[in-house]
């Protein structure tokens, strides 16, 4: 009720930090509550529905009236810790918590996620971090945001039973802190650079500082290489298909929604809004990543047997078709780029979620499924328009930013970037359409799934649909989407409005 | 000339992780990491201009120091990656104590029990 009577064109400083604040506050209640662990998945539920208010009365109040901004403590900024929403932050929080609520919705009828009684709490400090990196408008902070959403993630693959996951989490937990550390490396340069983390300063800034001859260029590359660790991009991206198969459905459902997304974003953020012009440098090395990256990931997918790794690799070919619009690095390419990443969160994260209901109903082995759309029609709907969704075809939602990232490739003059799009889409659909054909379509082999049992319960079904129904009417409706995706670029490209908001006086310090 | 060879001794830091960091016993790959952290808070700290001035005190009635102070950033910077770093430490090294249990083995060679098994799909017939 206070929501729906708040002066959207000056949000209240608290609607800035609620979307990081409420599920971290949450996270304590849930070990406070360590004795009743049936408590903890409503009020996990009930937290992060009230951040996605949040978060979507912020988005609203950014499409309206433009960036808004909070320094902490009242220090007059670059001094004090800035949080700053722009379109592009609040774009990809609203979608992380989407994906984030559903996961824990699935998780209510989940016998793993409830026998562990650490699930919730970490889903929600995995959760604050990702808000917290998605909102803050200073790039220690940032750093600091991937740290608790790290130290969320590693509770989450600790909670490994066995060998196998436990292999998965070792490598995932060593590959991420070689990644953190790198990226603290490079603030460290940048701070040397710049003498001020905070981003609208060092926008403001960064015109004198090039021109003073600073090594821009190589700083955006360790920038690129930090980030892409974390985003999993071509070479860098072995530790996926280890790590993220092994961990339970749910905590890959999670982790594939958001967590190489703030990988991206980051990218988004530092390279191309802070350093444009030392990221241009690299564009042809990003093209390249970004072709290796879809053509492994789609590759990889096609030839797997196990559907957790599979899922797997269309999470690392959804990053290469996100690095496309960041190599083109024009208004229609970035938009591109932050459609395709916030609509993949909701297909992401429903893929891992299905893979989860079909490993309980038969098995994730391909040689093994079968039949399963006589079990569950609902499901078998879910999985075919998801297929539909990831591949890029219509009705789903991944169409349309790679219209948009293909238009862009065009534009730029990268003709090897339009046929790798294409390529990894066309490999793409070959592998979904398997992946349907065999265990949904075609009668269930002889002798296999001996367990005569559907896995039909609403709680893993309705969280699936709501998050396949986002692609759709994504994919029907992408006019006003488009348009935010357009804002976001436009923000992306030109700082002005941010800084404007975080230094509203322009009084330089 | 301080701050230079502040440089070269991160650098050494960063040489000693990167060679620990690809060996092959995952206990010298997580002093690596070690090293790398201790190497990057001394990055930061050296990024922040090492002086000999006044301590960062503002007088009373002054809203910013009158003459020429230390930068205290760079400390509460370090300060922040150390803790952080230091939990996740712990944290990995607990996980590391359990593979060995579990897999019988530190050797990153012989941790191969998340990859893939070669099993292909089936081809249509």
């Amino acid at each position: 009720m206070v929501i729906l009577s708040l002066d959207l064109a000056n949000p209240p400083a608290w609607l800035l930090v609620a979307p990081a604040l409420l599920p971290l506050a949450g996270a304590g209640v849930l070990v406070a509550l360590g004795r009743s662990p049936r408590l903890a998945g409503p009020i996990a539920l009930i937290v992060l529905a009230l951040a996605l208010l949040a978060d979507a009365t912020l988005l609203r109040s950014v499409l309206l009236h433009g960036p808004a901004s909070v320094t902490m403590g009242d220090w007059p900024p670059p001094f004090g810790i800035s949080f700053a929403a722009d379109t592009l932050g609040a774009l990809f929080a609203v979608f992380a918590k989407l994906s984030a609520a559903a996961v824990a919705w699935a998780a209510l009828g989940d016998e793993d996620a409830r026998a562990d009684q650490g699930f919730f709490v970490f889903l929600l400090v995995t959760v604050a971090g990702v808000s917290g990196a998605f909102l803050t408008g200073d790039v220690f902070n940032l750093y600091v945001w991937f740290e608790v959403f790290v130290i969320g993630s590693f509770g989450l693959v600790g909670l490994a039973r066995t060998a196998e996951a436990l292999d998965g989490a070792i490598k995932y937990a060593v590959l991420n802190l070689v990644g953190t550390t790198l990226f603290l490396i490079a603030i460290g340069l940048l701070y040397g650079a710049f003498g001020t983390l905070n981003m609208a300063d060092i926008a403001r800034k960064a015109p004198g500082v090039a021109q003073a001859g600073a090594p821009l260029g190589a700083l955006a590359l360790l920038f690129l290489l930090a980030f892409a660790t974390k985003a999993a991009v071509f070479p860098l991206q072995f530790w996926l298909p280890a790590s993220y198969p092994t961990a339970t459905p749910l905590t890959a459902a999670l982790f594939g929604g958001l967590l190489t997304k703030v990988g991206v974003y980051a990218m988004l953020k530092v390279v191309v809004m802070l350093m444009p012009a030392a990221g241009a440098e690299w564009s042809g090395l990003i093209s390249a990543a970004a072709c290796l990256t879809m053509l492994f990931g789609a590759l990889g997918a096609l030839a797997q047997d196990d559907l957790r790794r599979t899922a797997g690799f269309l999470v690392i070919a959804g990053v290469g078709t996100m690095l496309a619009g960041i190599a083109t690095g024009d208004r229609t390419g970035l938009a591109g780029t932050v459609f395709y990443a916030v609509q993949s969160m909701a297909a992401t994260s429903a893929l891992f979620i299905l893979v989860g209901a079909i490993g309980k109903a038969g098995g994730v082995s391909l040689q093994a499924l079968g039949g399963l759309s006589h079990r569950s029609t609902l499901l078998a709907g879910c999985a075919l328009v998801l297929a539909l969704t990831i591949a890029g075809l219509p009705p789903g939602s991944g169409l349309w930013p790679k219209v948009l990232l293909v238009e862009s490739s065009l534009a730029a003059d990268r003709p090897y970037l339009t046929a790798a799009i294409l390529a990894s889409s066309l490999v793409l659909i070959l592998a979904l359409g398997r992946m349907f054909m065999l265990a949904f379509w075609r009668p269930a082999p002889p002798g296999a799934m001996a367990a005569d049992r559907a896995d039909e319960r609403v709680t893993v079904t309705a969280p699936l649909a709501v998050l396949v129904s986002v692609g759709l009417v994504l994919g029907l409706w992408p006019e006003p989407f488009a348009q935010a995706a357009f804002s976001a670029a436009d923000g992306l490209i030109d700082p002005s409005r941010l800084i404007d908001v975080v230094f509203p006086e322009g009084a330089a310090p | 000339m301080i701050e230079a060879s502040f440089a070269i001794l991160a650098g050494l830091f960063f040489a000693t992780a990167v060679y620990l960091m690809l060996a092959q016993s995952l206990i010298r790959v997580l002093l690596g990491i070690v090293t790398l952290g201790n190497g990057v808070n001394l990055l930061i700290f050296t990024a922040g201009r090492i002086g000999r001035e006044a301590p960062p005190v503002i007088a009373e009635g002054f809203t910013a120091p009158a003459v020429a102070v230390a930068n205290p950033l760079p400390q509460a910077l370090i300060l922040t990656a150390i803790v952080i770093s230091f939990s996740l430490f712990a944290f990995i090294l607990v996980l590391a104590f359990r593979g060995y249990e579990m897999l019988g083995t530190d050797d990153v060679s012989h941790m191969r029990h998340s990859e893939p098994r070669a099993t292909l799909p089936p081809l249509g017939n």
